[in-house]
């Protein structure tokens, strides 16, 4: 694990330790809220290794998606398979049921909601000691790795309430990796971010990639899908209107969605 | 002229006298007593449930025909009798009141108009070897608070290892001692017979332990009145009429003639029986100590009722956050009908009402009163503070693979611990005060150790004081240390 002088983030530890092969899958999603239908068919995949970047103006259902891939809501029809976990329309299954892809998906929110009772190195270690049953000094010296890749360690002691909206980001981040899950699925990461912690995250997303992990990253900056992400997928009025590779859909928009995001 | 002047200024006055004579004579006589302490003192009449009656009743009704007024009865707690009567909200009280020094001190106190006997009773089983109090080591012996055989179970205590138990009423004492929560009880062998007559189950040893005097108490500047109500006491004993009265009620024997023989030879030559048995007034040094003992009683039961009530309180709270919905609505309907009932009832229907199915000792009887009272409220307040917790933080706890359990002792229990800390800091604080009502179930506690003091002092204002500053110094460092754990977790 290393900083470079530029004071980026750089996660050179774990490699994915579960196999790699299975993608998330996405076939066909409808999903309604409050009597409107928000998705309405959508089809996705993110391999491990890939970093797709979810896109579209607010209100697209871009935040639904990422929220039903976490089994975090029920959708209406359509299937979406995770982890081994298939996931069907109607209501979520039992937590004991979702246990493989807990394991295989990380989240990391927009607003990061943190433990607010829990000091950042007491929220990274939560899951390693109580969902995976690590003892508290390998989860400790694991979390402390991931809190020094991310460059906040001086804050392990610290409550949420005394972080930075930055630091807060990097400790929900070293959260989210704690467990060592295949993919990891991000809200509109770069909101709170000035344009040096930007590119930061961008090596670090990038780096996570490379070590095989598959990244959802939901978000309505081009510039950080366009330089970051391998592939994008351009949602409007819950239906995909655009995709394919970043740089070509960013940079030749077919969709006036597209256009509207470059705008 | 001016002796002319002079009659007609004494006639003047003297019908102005009279006039005023026959006013107040019309006013009704108002004295105060407890029908809830029941015949032969005061009782409400059974036929006629509107209607009072009791040698007590009898007596004020002499007293007010010989002033020629009406007597008009004013119900009050038997044990604040004297202070009403200090409050002026009666003239007389009288519901077998025992004379003692602190009285004479503090009121215009009537002539000891009945001398009643302090005896042991015991279950038949016993009767053979318990006579004395010297024969009760380590035994539960009962009685009624603030009372000359409450002082005697207490000297008792200290001489022979009597444990004494408090009643506030003297029927329980007696069919306590026939389920076997107590070994004896000691109290006036008036009330001791009532009470043979009325359930039975027990044996009034012969012996009289001690004795003492029925008195009425007036306000210590009414020494006129006192001296009419004396003037009637001792016409109606000369008459025979008192005799009648109490021979009616049951209570007339060989050794009450004779003492009203004594009275009446010594109130001739002007001297008055007066009780010589019962102590002196008491001084702050003598109390403290039990006063200090009262207020551990008070922290203990407190301390573990409100562990009772969080943990059931949370468990009530969870079943209502998480439960499935027969279960939701059953716990509803607990908190509900606890909720809106009176605690001093649950506590009744929980030591006498259950007495057949589970016999509970009084202290634990006042735990778990207490505790399932305030569980009610404890879980109110713990499920609006589960459910005030942001529903992201739970999904991002679901998100870590954490179980639902999990998440409620890891997460959601933490932080809505932190909202409910102050309502709950609120809850303790009060239920060190409503720990008073335990001693309705014969746990001597802080407040009835005070009224205890006070009765036998004749005044609150001491022991008010006292007991105030005891409440206060448990409380306010518990509202201390709520402020100091509230304000480390605003930092967190």
């Amino acid at each position: 694990m290393t900083r470079s002088d530029r004071g980026d983030i750089e996660i050179t530890h774990a490699s994915v330790s579960s196999s790699a092969s299975a993608p998330i899958r996405v076939r066909a999603l409808q999903a309604m809220r409050g009597g409107v239908l928000v998705l309405r068919g959508v089809d996705l995949d993110v391999a491990p290794g890939e970093v797709c970047a979810v896109m579209g103006v607010s209100g697209a259902g871009k935040t639904t998606v990422l929220r039903v891939v976490a089994a975090l809501q029920p959708f209406d029809a359509g299937v979406v398979e995770v982890g081994g976990v298939t996931l069907s329309s109607g209501a979520l299954p039992p937590e004991s049921r979702l246990r493989a892809l807990r394991r295989t998906v990380g989240v990391v929110f927009q607003s990061h909601a943190l433990f607010e009772h829990l000091t950042a190195l007491e929220n990274v270690i939560l899951a390693p000691m109580h969902a995976l049953g690590q003892s508290r000094t390998d989860a400790t010296a694991t979390a402390m790795r991931l809190l020094d890749s991310l460059g906040v360690t001086a804050r392990a002691q610290a409550y949420p309430r005394q972080l930075s909206g930055g630091e807060a980001q990097r400790v929900a981040i070293a959260r989210a990796l704690a467990p060592d899950p295949q993919f990891l699925l991000m809200d509109e990461p770069t909101s709170a971010l000035d344009p040096a912690r930007r590119a930061a995250l961008g090596d670090s997303v990038r780096l996570l990639a490379s070590q095989g992990r598959g990244l959802l990253i939901v978000t309505h900056d081009a510039e950080f899908a366009r330089a970051y992400a391998d592939r994008v997928v351009v949602l409007s009025h819950g239906s995909i209107a655009e995709q394919g590779a970043a740089a070509q859909v960013l940079s030749n928009p077919a969709h006036d969605a597209t256009r509207e995001l470059l705008a | 002229m001016i002796r002319f002047a002079s009659r007609s200024l004494l006639a003047l006055l003297l019908v102005l006298g009279a006039c005023a004579r026959s006013t107040s004579s019309r006013e009704p006589l108002r004295w105060g007593g407890d029908a809830e302490g029941g015949a032969p003192f005061v009782e409400a009449d059974p036929g006629d449930p509107t209607s009072l009656r009791g040698f007590d009743v009898e007596i004020a009704t002499f007293i007010a025909q010989d002033l020629g007024r009406e007597p008009r009865f004013v119900q009050v707690a038997w044990p604040s009798i004297e202070q009403s009567v200090t409050r002026g909200d009666f003239s007389i009280g009288m519901s077998g009141l025992e004379d003692r020094p602190a009285l004479q001190a503090r009121f215009a106190v009537s002539l000891p108009y009945y001398e009643f006997r302090e005896v042991l009773a015991v279950r038949a089983a016993d009767s053979a070897r318990i006579h004395t109090l010297a024969d009760l080591r380590g035994r539960r012996v009962g009685t009624l608070g603030a009372t000359m055989a409450w002082e005697m179970l207490l000297a008792a205590k200290a001489e022979h290892g009597v444990e004494p138990v408090s009643y506030d009423d003297n029927v329980h004492p007696y069919s306590d001692l026939v389920n076997g929560r107590l070994d004896a009880v000691l109290l006036d062998h008036v009330i001791a017979e009532r009470e043979l007559r009325r359930t039975g189950g027990f044996v009034i040893q012969p012996t009289a332990l001690a004795r003492g005097h029925y008195v009425a108490v007036l306000a210590a500047g009414d020494s006129v009145l006192r001296d009419s109500v004396n003037a009637t006491l001792l016409a109606r004993m000369r008459d025979g009429s008192l005799e009648r009265v109490f021979r009616s009620w049951g209570v007339w024997d060989a050794e009450q003639a004779a003492y009203q023989q004594r009275l009446l030879r010594e109130a001739g030559v002007g001297r008055v029986l007066r009780a010589s048995e019962t102590p002196g007034v008491p001084v702050i040094a003598t109390y403290l100590p039990a006063l200090l003992r009262a207020a551990l009683v008070t922290l203990l039961l407190s301390a573990l009722a409100m562990t009772l009530a969080i943990v059931t309180g949370s468990a009530l709270a969870a079943g209502r956050v998480y439960g499935a919905r027969p279960i939701r609505v059953l716990l509803t309907v607990y908190v509900e009908v606890i909720r809106g009932t009176p605690v001093l009832l649950q506590l009744f229907v929980l030591y006498y009402g259950l007495s057949d199915v589970v016999r509970l000792p009084a202290f634990a009887a006042a735990v778990i009163g207490l505790g399932l009272n305030y569980a009610a409220y404890e879980s109110e307040i713990y499920r609006a503070a589960l459910q005030s917790i942001p529903p992201l933080q739970l999904e991002a706890a679901r998100s870590l693979g954490l179980s639902e359990f999990q998440i409620l002792r890891l997460v959601r229990g933490p932080q809505a611990l932190r909202l409910a800390l102050a309502p709950m800091t609120n809850d303790f604080v009060a239920l060190l005060k409503d720990s008073s009502l335990v001693s309705v179930i014969t746990v001597v506690e802080l407040t009835k150790q005070t009224a205890i003091y006070a009765t036998n002092a004749g005044s609150w204002a001491i022991p008010g004081a006292l007991c105030a500053i005891v409440y206060l110094s448990m409380s306010l460092p518990l509202s201390h240390l709520a402020r100091r754990l509230e304000q480390r977790w605003t930092v967190a």
